[in-house]
């Protein structure tokens, strides 16, 4: 009973098995052809972006000047915002042709002992005794140079110019430095695609002023008016838009 | 067998005794068809053309007549944006250039916005208005820039009719706009398949072939969308002449229009108008297909959110906090 049994399963199951065999191969063959027929006609039209992308060179994009930057991908500079030099003091007097008259800041620090003591501007009695400074606790020589007043200073005390002030504000602001280096800190103009164009980027002290660097309150100027908003006054709709 | 032949044999009889009279007066069967089959075709004639009766008065039979987008041939393209630069230059006096900007394959645009840094002060809406040829009176904008309660990001809660000084110490500003969602309600819901998402992930509208139903606007959990309830008044000067037929050429008054992550320029490679404007750079834009992308390092390093997650919409739009 039990040979014969298995011999009725052994051939029972050869039906099926060819069947599979037989369907299986017919499918195979489908897709074959199905994937070589997809491939033809997708090529030509450039829809598919994996494949186009094995081709750089071949580029739908027609209205961009950069066209041929896009088959050697050239990468645009990302350049940032630098204060000329460093800052000048104005005099209140002008010269023979009518010109503001300003001097440098060595002008009258060359001829001063650096006084160590002084962290605030309050601590002065002469020329920037106004200057309001609200930056943490450091003082003035936390950052100015006092070898050079026309350059900064470093925390190991290197000098560094007022143009590398970036590198300055990194030594505390390292997350700041972090964000910005990847994009997310800071506002930009330009192109988001290096490939196709430059970008320009603000440097920290066009919107941190370096001795009261917390972002300005900014009154808004555009508000829109849509039909069911009884306009920019704040009085009424104060929930619901 | 024999009915059909005694039918020819008497239409040649009766043939053959009406032979002189060639006009006959007196109506046949045939003739009465043949009026009948005449008078239906020019009833369905007529029924056809009857829709170029009803054609609004701002629509010119040309536009009425026009395409679906996706359907346009390169000539037709080039036909319709023509029109469309005329029509400009004659309704508003400024010269355009209406151009067709394709996806750049293989990339994928995606926004987030540091609701850190946002403070509120709404240049983005601005610079929006100004870029994309807003209705200047409704200062319309595809921003609204939400004041909201600390605790809780509900965004119908936010007030977008502020008017002090920001940030106020005790709300967060959100700025809302289209999400460019991967699974967009308003794309699904559309009845004429005006609106349709792109394969860079932007969901555009042909404004041309929208019927203004206003669907699309319901169906938006982020009041993205906006209707042109008047026809847009810009000066000339002030009318921005590079303009995409998908994004901010003037819209026609009665259609729906959205962000368009500002196609025109970001399929340049250029950065978005509202993220040039932002003072306090909180907005990052790129491509999230770059592995080495600003937009993917926000993503993989900040604390990231997206609005109204639970409803599946899955958006390209992200925003996050300074950690």
């Amino acid at each position: 009973m039990n040979r014969s049994s298995e011999n009725t399963s052994r051939t029972g199951m050869a039906g099926p098995a060819l069947m599979f065999a037989v369907i299986g191969s017919l499918f195979l063959l489908g897709w074959v052809l199905s994937l070589l027929l997809s491939q033809e006609t997708r090529f030509p039209s450039g829809g598919n972006a994996e494949i186009v992308k094995l081709q750089p060179d071949q580029t739908v994009f027609s209205t961009s000047p950069q066209l041929d930057s896009r088959a050697q991908p050239t990468r645009f500079a990302v350049t940032i915002n630098q204060p000329l030099s460093a800052p000048r003091v104005e005099t209140g007097l002008l010269d023979a042709d009518g010109f503001e008259v300003t001097v440098s800041c060595q002008t009258c620090h060359a001829t001063r002992t650096p006084n160590v003591e002084n962290k605030q501007a309050s601590d002065l009695n002469e020329f920037h005794a106004g200057l309001p400074l609200n930056h943490g606790n450091i003082s003035c020589l936390s950052c100015h140079n006092p070898d050079d007043y026309d350059a900064l200073k470093l925390a190991d005390g290197s000098r560094v110019e007022f143009s590398d002030v970036m590198t300055l504000c990194s030594q505390c602001h390292g997350t700041q430095r972090r964000d910005y280096d990847r994009g997310a800190h800071g506002g930009m103009t330009g192109h988001w695609d290096l490939t196709r164009g430059p970008r320009h980027r603000n440097n920290c002290v066009d919107c941190h002023q370096p001795h009261a660097p917390q972002f300005p309150h900014m009154q808004p100027t555009f508000k829109p008016r849509d039909r069911f908003l009884d306009g920019p006054t704040g009085e009424t709709h104060e929930q619901h838009e | 067998m024999n009915n059909t032949n005694d039918d020819s044999s008497t239409r040649t009889v009766a043939k053959s005794t009406s032979l002189p009279i060639i006009n006959q007066v007196g109506s046949t069967r045939r003739t009465v068809m043949k009026g009948a089959a005449i008078t239906l075709g020019l009833a369905a004639f007529g029924k056809a053309l009857w829709p170029m009766i009803s054609i609004p008065e701002n629509v010119s039979l040309d536009e009425f007549l026009q395409q679906h987008y996706k359907e346009l041939s390169d000539d037709d393209k080039q036909r319709v944006f023509a029109r469309i630069e005329q029509e400009t230059a004659n309704q508003y006096g400024a010269t355009v250039k209406v151009s067709d900007h394709q996806p750049i394959p293989g990339v994928k645009f995606a926004y987030a916005i540091n609701l850190s840094k946002c403070n509120g002060n709404g240049k983005c809406m601005e610079a929006c208005n100004l870029e994309n040829n807003h209705h200047r009176d409704s200062n319309q904008s595809y921003i609204r820039v939400l004041e909201m309660e600390k605790g809780s990001f509900d965004m119908e809660l936010g007030n977008t009719t502020y008017n002090h000084a920001v940030p106020q110490a005790d709300k967060f500003y959100m700025p809302v706009q289209c999400q460019q969602c991967d699974n967009p309600p308003c794309v699904t819901v559309c009845p004429v398949e005006a609106t349709w998402k792109e394969a860079d992930g932007i969901v555009v509208v042909d404004y041309n072939w929208c019927i203004g139903c206003r669907y699309c606007e319901a169906a938006c959990p982020y009041h993205a969308r906006r209707f042109n309830w008047e026809q847009p008044e810009i000066p000339a000067a002030e009318i921005n002449p590079d303009q995409g037929y998908l994004s901010n050429r003037i819209r026609p008054r009665g259609t729906m229009e959205k962000c368009h992550f500002c196609l025109h320029r970001t399929r340049e490679g250029r950065l978005p108008a509202c993220l040039e404007a932002c003072p306090t750079g909180a907005r990052v834009f790129g491509d999230i297909n770059d592995p080495n992308s600003d937009i993917n390092w926000v993503l993989q390093n900040k604390r990231v959110f997206v609005l109204k997650e639970e409803l599946g919409t899955q958006p390209s739009f992200f925003y996050f906090f300074d950690s």
